[in-house]
């Protein structure tokens, strides 16, 4: 009797909670890897978050959850932000794509928004950066400013986002400089700044004196520092209180111009599901600031190259382009197609490593 | 494959490093255990360490004393647990759990205006003679001084378990909670002190990582280190030599297996990401096989001198 009661005002509780907000038009929910914190990938959907409540003055309300691991624990997290009534829900990372189909498909009126990934269904849109733009930008910068010949690539998670950066990098990298190596380092995880760190220190004893980094948090730079005489590069966040050495430039992820789109699209009612994919042209990829540790001729090669992406007259992957085993990806003059990219599981010809399964 | 690139001396100067706060909190928490206590707030600890310890540091623009105040911290924090499962007889797992939920959410609202600040340098220790010797005075005898105060920790936590009587009172109240009670001795209080030891400890092991290992501080930088930590005590049955030598194998392997990735090793890497685990549980398992390695007859188990 006791507890039915106790449920019964809880209930009556919960549905004043709900009534409180009513002024709310809609909520709009995200789900991190890591935590707001992490100086990186997590911090700007963060900050993306924020910008969009603030654009929309009060009319939508956002809920996130962070450090929810890509296991069965997001299916979880996911339903459980779908029950409590958001409207919109995003998923910022990779390893939510199954658990994002699962829970859509249990909520029909629910908009789902996965980053990164590519199955969409009538209520999941898809919607990632070109980060590789980005990462050709830093191989041309690196490959001309390394000393040692020898680049380190802290990767995260055997995807082909991941191996497109490394393959971007590599390309630029070596075009300007043909002696260049890279060592690859997987560590399995997006954010583990103690990993991270030690990663970043292998690589530097073992002669890396450029450290390129596709995991989540500024540890590695943080080492980098400390070693000295090694150059980094912002990831997914400016990450400029590193400035200007170690990191001579980074790429950073704006976000808040897509999120503000997708709301307003929600609230008039015209939202479907699409797969969005921008890069630098519209702003989605920015390049943080060259600094003054970069000589001057290289900056404004860089800065040509960005212009070149930018309007659309030069791709990072314009043959030719032979894959590792030596045979032909792309020829003389051809551009890889989207759907080659998105589903991009070999490195190029010229690096040493294995891709993982 | 070309692995002479690996630096050994480097390499084991690195391993040192990655292994220490896995050690200094796994040997905190061996305490905590053999006065029959569970505390799996380990990782919440620690991460309150590392903020604190970062906080001090930078403000002070001193390491040790953001170490010692990280140990503070943590230690005052691990008596909340100690008073809730001790005097209110609250249950040890859900209470450790909630010490981590406490510690990570506390650590991130503390550590806001920290993000993106250096941590002060901790200057290395030159010992005169053994610092000096090739090879070994690098790879050894140039560390900051936390490293040997990790590993004197050890060998003092081993040497009073085994010979003082404090000690011995300490895993008779492990052992049984009962027994003990009914020869006089004062089993909260043992085992008040004993959580208070184990929460210096992580605070420790915490502030190592944000002021040595990484070094900066991130919101969630343990990353579950705090739970490898309370895996290395059981794996290593409770005695403070396997810990040392699990925290080591697990630091060391965890280095080594990016050393032979950066070093482009002809080895499957998930194999070669997986193996600091694998390598650790199995050498454990393997030199715990035999003689004694129960658990503490008391662990987990609530006490009140009415029952």
């Amino acid at each position: 009797m006791l507890r039915r009661t106790l449920l019964a005002s809880a209930a009556v509780a919960f549905g004043l909670g709900g009534a409180a907000f009513a002024e709310e038009e809609l909520t709009a929910g995200f789900i991190y890897i890591g935590p707001p914190g992490d100086g990186g990938w997590t911090y700007e959907h963060d900050q993306a978050r924020q910008k969009m409540e603030a654009h929309f003055d009060g009319r939508v309300k956002t809920v996130y959850q962070e450090n929810v691991p890509e296991s069965a624990d997001a299916e979880r997290a996911i339903t459980q932000m779908a029950l409590t009534g958001a409207d919109i829900i995003f998923t910022t990372s990779f390893g939510y794509m199954d658990p994002t189909l699962a829970v859509a498909e249990k909520f029909p009126n629910v908009k789902f928004e996965h980053a990164t990934g590519y199955k969409r269904a009538d209520n999941v849109t898809t919607y990632s950066a070109r980060f590789y733009e980005g990462r050709a930008i830093q191989g041309h910068i690196a490959g001309k400013m390394t000393k040692t010949n020898k680049i380190g690539y802290i990767a995260s998670i055997p995807i082909p986002e991941v191996i497109r950066g490394i393959n971007s990098a590599y390309l630029h990298a070596k075009k300007v400089n043909p002696d260049v190596e890279f060592s690859i380092i997987w560590l399995y995880t997006w954010f583990d700044p103690a990993k991270e760190a030690d990663a970043a220190r292998a690589l530097i004893e073992n002669g890396a004196d450029v450290v390129l980094q596709h995991t989540d948090s500024t540890a590695p730079q943080a080492a980098a520092q400390e070693a000295g005489g090694v150059i980094t590069f912002g990831q997914a966040s400016d990450m400029g209180e590193y400035a200007p050495m170690p990191r001579v430039s980074s790429i950073i992820d704006n976000w808040a111009p897509y999120y503000i789109e997708r709301v307003q699209a929600v609230l008039d009612g015209t939202w479907e599901s699409k797969d969005t994919w921008d890069g630098i042209s519209t702003g989605m990829v920015g390049i943080g600031e060259i600094t003054d540790a970069v000589p001057a001729d290289v900056k404004a090669e860089a800065l040509a190259m960005k212009d070149a992406i930018a309007a659309g007259e030069y791709h990072p992957f314009t043959g030719p382009i032979n894959k590792q085993d030596g045979s032909v990806w792309l020829a003389e003059g051809e551009v890889a197609s989207d759907g080659d990219l998105a589903g991009l599981n070999f490195y190029v010809e010229g690096i040493t490593a294995e891709v993982p399964n | 494959m070309d692995l002479g690139s690996i630096n050994p001396v480097l390499l084991v100067a690195s391993i040192m490093v990655s292994a220490t706060p896995i050690l200094l909190a796994a040997i905190g928490e061996m305490v905590v255990e053999k006065a029959g206590v569970l505390n799996l707030g380990v990782e919440g600890m620690m991460i309150t360490g590392a903020v604190v310890g970062f906080a001090v540091a930078v403000t002070s623009g001193n390491p040790y004393f953001g170490f010692l105040a990280a140990a503070a911290a943590s230690a005052v924090l691990s008596l909340s647990f100690g008073v809730l499962t001790q005097f209110l007889l609250s249950n040890q797992v859900a209470t450790g759990l909630g010490l981590t939920l406490v510690g990570l959410g506390l650590s991130s609202l503390i550590g806001k205006p920290y993000e993106g600040m250096k941590a002060p340098p901790i200057s290395k220790v030159h010992i005169p003679g053994l610092s000096d010797m090739p090879v070994f005075g690098k790879m050894l005898f140039s560390h900051d001084v936390m490293i040997y105060v990790s590993l004197l920790l050890v060998v003092a936590v081993w040497a009073f378990l085994k010979y003082t009587r404090a000690g011995l009172i300490l895993r008779a109240v492990g052992e049984s909670h009962d027994s003990a009670h009914a020869l006089g001795y004062k089993v909260v209080t043992v085992r008040l002190m004993a959580i208070f030891f184990g929460g210096a400890c992580a605070g420790l092991g915490g502030a190592y990582l944000s002021l040595v290992r990484v070094p900066q501080w991130t919101e969630g930088m343990t990353a579950g280190a705090g739970w490898i930590a309370l895996a290395i005590v059981v794996f290593a049955s409770w005695r403070a030599g396997r810990v040392l030598i699990g925290a080591y194998l697990f630091g060391g392997v965890t280095v080594l297996q990016l050393n032979l990735q950066a070093a482009g090793a002809n080895v499957p890497v998930a194999l070669l990401s997986a193996s600091p685990y694998l390598i650790t549980i199995i050498v454990l398992v393997f030199i715990s096989a035999r003689g004694a390695h129960g658990a503490p007859g008391s662990l987990g188990r609530s006490f009140h001198a009415s029952h």
